[in-house]
């Protein structure tokens, strides 16, 4: 970790001057930058402190749904109750994430920005090629060790996994990104790798996420969040799946549905295909099981990683199933 | 400066689980340390702030193989608070050290950083400045260019060959190669378990200080003796020279009981720069610093009569090590003692690769040994079609195979069916696939584990002091396994005084000595030596109450007195009754010290040095008319995701016999400790290496994974054992390494039965599964 200087920013338009400068980077919960700014990835040359910014932690729930400011703790956001009852899938999402530690200290904004765990990425003294970091420089992942790294959304400079929860719950439900006096939508914020993974993020210099807004739905009430892991609790998804449903008045045909995966993407990925088979369709369990299998349409495995092929439809159709099965 | 200091009495206010009889040898005294740990009160080695001191960095070699070209440190030197930049041409010369049996070493220089690069993550340089974060800055600007040469991943790597037959593993016994030949039931299977790492909470680190020619090193220590010799040997000073203070360890699991090159940097550089030097381990490097669990691979041939009655057992195993050091993991261990068998054989080669010399983890030898004949066993009981349980009973063997002596004691026909009787065994069915709970199928799975007694040597002194307390001190440590409370409880019982008024000492090389804490032998040897000289002080004690003539009572004419409560007494209680601090005071003493060890009679000097500052003199297990070991039964239940692979571990209940339990509250949590472990070996942990660079990727926290609260259920862990005299002074066994062994085979072996997939590589991830 290389010396920086520290600013403590004491209005959002000072914040956002400041993080303008050339290497600038804001700081939050922090549980991200100081994690990557000690393993020699992150190198900001200022830090521009926006903890103390008021009325950005707020969550407002209203009949269109809810705006959730970038310094609400993924804590407060996973044990507030109006997102419990009207976005399950988000709650569980959140609660699932992390450690709870982390979660008591990490904001919403920046859980947003949350950088892969590729461990070539983050470990640049013994792995100097990276496309992430170094453009052009190459990628170390291809090749090595690929257990955890995408299936789908990769390209030749980069296979890299979107580690978060969140944000496939996010995308789900189409959720929209505030920077400021522009809102983009969560899937447009989240940059396929392409030719350029160094650039994850539609996020501009000088702007900074001040509020996530998830539009309510019937979908979104009826909602989980199925993460698969090795481990029970602090760790990565193998794969998961948010899964929202609404059923005609009928009960068993299927009105809308939204289907995201993480654990298996380059960025949090909607599974529309999923979706399109099954909207209209009456809920049965073979029927979601066969629609369940185009979640991972164009899949490319890298060895270690194939079983997340299999995987990622079991976890798209356990979920689908769970929430059938509630009516 | 203080070393530690707790009173028993502090520590157990508000805990009724300690009860009456707590604080004698087999109470239930809660941790004498816990309150200052949990406060943060108790100072780890690291945390001492020292006049003057300086941050040492380590700077790692990023290649597997090859040779250091030249290191350039121009940019280092220009960086803010740097002190000193050590690379093998600017650091002090040292001697080659004695290895851990006290073989003497061969003479030449030794320089523990590295010229020729034979792993990922070896030393090469060393930075140290003012602070902390500025040697982390300077040690990111040394640039290191390599000649580098073709590595040898792992054992799978088509370079690694056969490797070097080890001629000291080798048992063998009848004709197994006939045998198996001739037995109508045969099986043949290969069980693999990869690179596993101690992942203590304190990572590695030390402080160093030179005054003169004298030594002081705090650093977390399994062995403080030990580590003092080489440190002294390093140095070519004497051994008195250096002194280790250890008063707390944040886990140890095998991995601290020996210096390592981190820590002959740090001193060269304390010394170079004449000021006390801090140098600690980042996470990352504790993976490469010093070595984890090797890598091993079995094959377990097993021939039986349709009965499942063992004919013959043909055992052979290979273990990685590096490429210029020796790690022996005999895999052969539990083979060859835990079945009856007419006929054995076991041959082990070790390979070398590119990494670090792999090193001690929690009953090195024995875990993975187990998980090979516990897991064919029951390949075994499913290819005759006999209960697994069953099929160990029909197997038992009722004096050691190999040694052909009785046991000393061996309890496990009882845990077998004290842990069956918990679990609930009768109730499984036998089929695989046959117990599920909607997506979850259900498996039941039995293995069972056993660990020798080690046996070694010990000394204390106990002093009576004025007021009656008493205090006891021994170079010994605590790493959490309750050395400290455990003492205090001897110390307590054998005076006549409360637990509360005794005041344990450990973790410094000047108190009388100690062994290795390492091979679970600790706790037998000192209780040992702290009774004898616990013994001893009382009988000074009560000697001098009926001898001096100021005693209260020197005019009774006793031949004996009883000393209970702090207080003295006649047998018959017809004198005087007075506190031991009035005793002292009446016959004018301020104290009264004894000291007690655990050597033979006639032990020299030079073995007294030996006894504490190598493993050359233990006794083995098998020593005299007896073989004595620790035994345990595991029975676990999991539940297996039918769509996903995901074993979750639901139930455990284990039967052990540890013999007898000084403190059963403290070897009970051991034992779950080491069932924790087990359960992460088997479904966890795995040192993940890339193949082109030869360096392990998932070094952290974060990506190899130790269970969390949430993968681990209630464990139920039963004593089965009774005092074991042959083991130790007081009767008791090893505990600390015993519960792990067994584990990842019962877990493999009920995932059989829930799946009917026999899963033989460790860890048993999803995939394997799915």
């Amino acid at each position: 970790m290389r010396d920086f200087s520290y600013l403590r920013a004491n209005s959002l338009d000072a914040a956002r001057q400041a993080a303008a400068l050339p290497g600038a980077m804001l700081l939050a919960g922090g549980t991200t930058l100081i994690d990557l700014a000690k393993c020699g990835v992150a190198e900001p040359e200022t830090l521009v402190d926006i903890t103390h910014l008021e009325g950005l932690d707020k969550i407002e729930v209203s009949e269109r749904g809810v705006i959730i400011g970038a310094l609400a703790r993924m804590g407060h956001v996973a044990d507030h109750a109006g997102i419990r009852s009207r976005f399950p899938a988000v709650s569980e999402a959140l609660w699932q994430a992390a450690s709870a530690q982390i979660r008591n200290m990490a904001t919403i904004g920046g859980n947003l920005m949350q950088r892969t765990r590729c461990p070539y990425f983050r470990d640049p003294a013994n792995f100097s090629a990276c496309n992430k970091r170094e453009p052009g420089s190459g990628c170390s992942a291809i090749g090595g060790v690929t257990r955890g790294h995408a299936v789908l959304g990769t390209s030749d400079a980069c296979i890299a996994m979107y580690p978060g929860d969140l944000a496939v719950a996010l995308v789900a439900f189409d959720a929209t990104v505030h920077l400021g006096e522009r809102q983009v939508s969560v899937d447009d914020f989240f940059l396929l790798p392409g030719s350029t993974p160094n650039r994850e993020h539609a996020i501009e210099p000088g702007e900074m996420i001040t509020a996530i807004e998830i539009p309510g739905s019937a979908a979104a009430r009826r909602s989980t969040y199925l993460k698969i892991r090795d481990r029970q609790s602090y760790e990565f998804a193998a794969a998961s799946a948010a899964v929202g449903i609404e059923f005609e008045a009928d009960g068993r045909t299927i009105r809308d549905l939204r289907v995201a995966l993480g654990g298996v993407a380059t960025k949090p990925w909607r599974a529309r295909a999923v979706e399109a088979a099954l909207i209209g369709k009456v809920w049965e369990p073979d029927t979601v099981r066969a629609a369940s299998l185009l979640a991972v349409e164009g899949a490319v495995d890298h060895g270690a990683n194939h079983y997340k092929i299999e995987l990622a439809p079991r976890v798209v159709a356990r979920a689908i199933l769970k929430m059938g099965e509630t009516v | 400066m203080t070393v530690h200091n707790i009173r028993v009495g502090e520590s157990k206010r508000g805990d009724a689980s300690d009860g009456a009889l707590a604080q004698t040898v087999g109470g239930r005294l809660s941790r004498v340390d816990g309150p200052a740990k949990i406060t943060g009160a108790a100072k780890y080695a690291v945390e001492q702030q020292l006049e003057g001191l300086a941050y040492a960095v380590l700077v790692e070699s990023t290649i597997a193989s090859g040779k250091v070209r030249a290191i350039d440190t121009t940019a280092v030197q220009a960086a803010p608070g740097v002190l000193q930049v050590l690379t093998p041409e600017t650091i002090i010369s040292l001697k080659t050290a004695s290895d851990w049996f006290g073989t003497p070493p061969p003479d030449k220089p030794y320089c523990p950083l590295a010229r020729d690069i034979t792993f990922s993550g070896q030393h090469v340089a060393a930075v140290v400045a003012e602070t902390f974060e500025q040697a982390v800055a300077a040690a990111a600007l040394v640039k290191v260019s390599y000649d580098e040469t073709p590595s040898i991943v792992d054992l799978s790597d088509g370079k690694a060959g056969d490797g070097i037959p080890i001629d000291a593993m080798t048992k063998e016994w009848g004709d197994a190669q006939a045998a198996f030949a001739s037995a109508p039931v045969r099986i043949c299977a290969a069980y693999n378990t990869p690179r596993e790492y101690q992942a203590p909470m304190e990572p590695h680190g030390l402080i160093a200080r030179w005054e003169g020619d004298q030594l002081t090193v705090w650093e977390p220590s399994q062995w403080l003796d030990g580590m003092a010799r080489t440190y002294a040997e390093w140095f070519g000073v004497p051994f008195e020279n250096v002194r280790l203070v250890s008063p707390y360890i944040g886990g140890g699991f095998g991995s601290k009981a020996l210096a390592l090159g981190h820590g002959a940097v740090a001193a060269c550089a304390a010394k170079m720069l004449g000021r006390p030097v801090r140098l600690v381990m980042t996470r990352p490097q504790t993976f490469t610093g010093y070595g984890g669990r090797a890598a091993t691979r079995q094959t377990v041939t097993i021939g039986a009569d349709t009965q499942g009655k063992i004919q013959s057992i043909v055992h052979r195993g290979i273990n990685e090590t590096s490429i210029d050091g020796m790690w022996v993991e005999p895999l052969g261990s539990v083979t060859s003692i835990m079945y009856a068998t007419p006929n054995f054989s076991s041959k082990q080669n070790v390979v070398r690769v590119n990494s670090v010399v792999p090193g001690a983890m929690r009953a090195p030898g024995e875990n993975p040994s187990a998980f090979g004949i516990e897991s064919a066993i029951d390949e075994l009981a499913y290819e005759v079609g006999i209960d697994p349980l069953e099929i160990r009973l029909r197997n038992y063997a009722e004096q050691d195979p190999e040694a052909k002596k009785a046991w000393s004691t061996r309890q496990l026909r009882e845990a077998f069916a004290v842990g069956a009787e918990r679990f609930g065994w009768a109730r499984r069915t036998p089929e695989p696939r046959s117990m599920r709970d909607g997506n979850q199928l259900i498996g039941w799975g039995v293995a069972a584990g056993t660990y020798p007694v080690r046996r070694a040597y010990g000394e204390a002194i106990v002093r009576i002091l004025a007021d009656g307390s008493v205090e006891v001190e021994s170079s010994s440590i605590d790493m959490g396994q309750g050395t400290y409370t455990i003492l205090a409880q001897t110390a307590a019982e054998t005076v006549g005084v409360h637990a509360d008024d005794v005041v344990v000492k450990l973790g410094d090389s000047h108190f009388p000595r100690a062994g290795v804490a390492g091979g679970s032998r600790l706790a037998g040897v000192m209780t040992g030596a702290v009774y004898k000289a616990a013994i001893s002080a009382l009988d000074q004690l009560v000697g001098l109450a009926i001898s001096d003539p100021r005693s209260p009572f020197h005019a009774l004419q006793a031949n004996t007195l009883v000393v209970a409560n702090g207080r003295i007494a006649s047998p018959r209680g017809d004198g005087p009754d007075v506190s031991i601090a009035e005793l002292l005071k009446s016959v004018g003493r301020d104290h009264i010290e004894a000291t007690g060890d655990t050597m033979p009679a006639n032990s020299t000097a030079e073995d007294r040095y030996k006894n504490y500052t190598t493993i050359a003199m233990a006794l083995p297990h098998t020593e005299g008319d007896y073989s004595r070991h620790s035994w345990c039964a595991h029975f676990i239940e999991v539940r297996v995701d039918e769509d996903f692979g995901t074993v979750r571990v639901s139930r455990v209940v284990s039967a052990l016999d540890s013999g007898r339990l000084y403190n059963p509250k403290l070897a009970e949590s051991q034992w779950k400790g080491g069932i924790i472990m087990g359960i992460g070996q088997a479904l966890l942990e795995e040192g993940i290496v890339d193949r082109r660079h030869g360096r392990i990727v998932n070094n952290n926290l974060a990506d190899y994974l130790v269970p969390t609260n949430a993968d681990i259920p209630d464990i139920e862990v039963i004593s089965v054992g009774i005092p074991d005299l042959h083991s130790s002074v007081l009767g008791g066994k090893g505990v600390g390494e015993l519960a792990i062994v067994g584990v990842a085979p019962a877990i493999a072996n009920a995932v059989f039965h829930a799946t009917g997939k026999r899963i033989r590589d460790l860890p048993i991830t999803l995939e394997k599964l799915i």
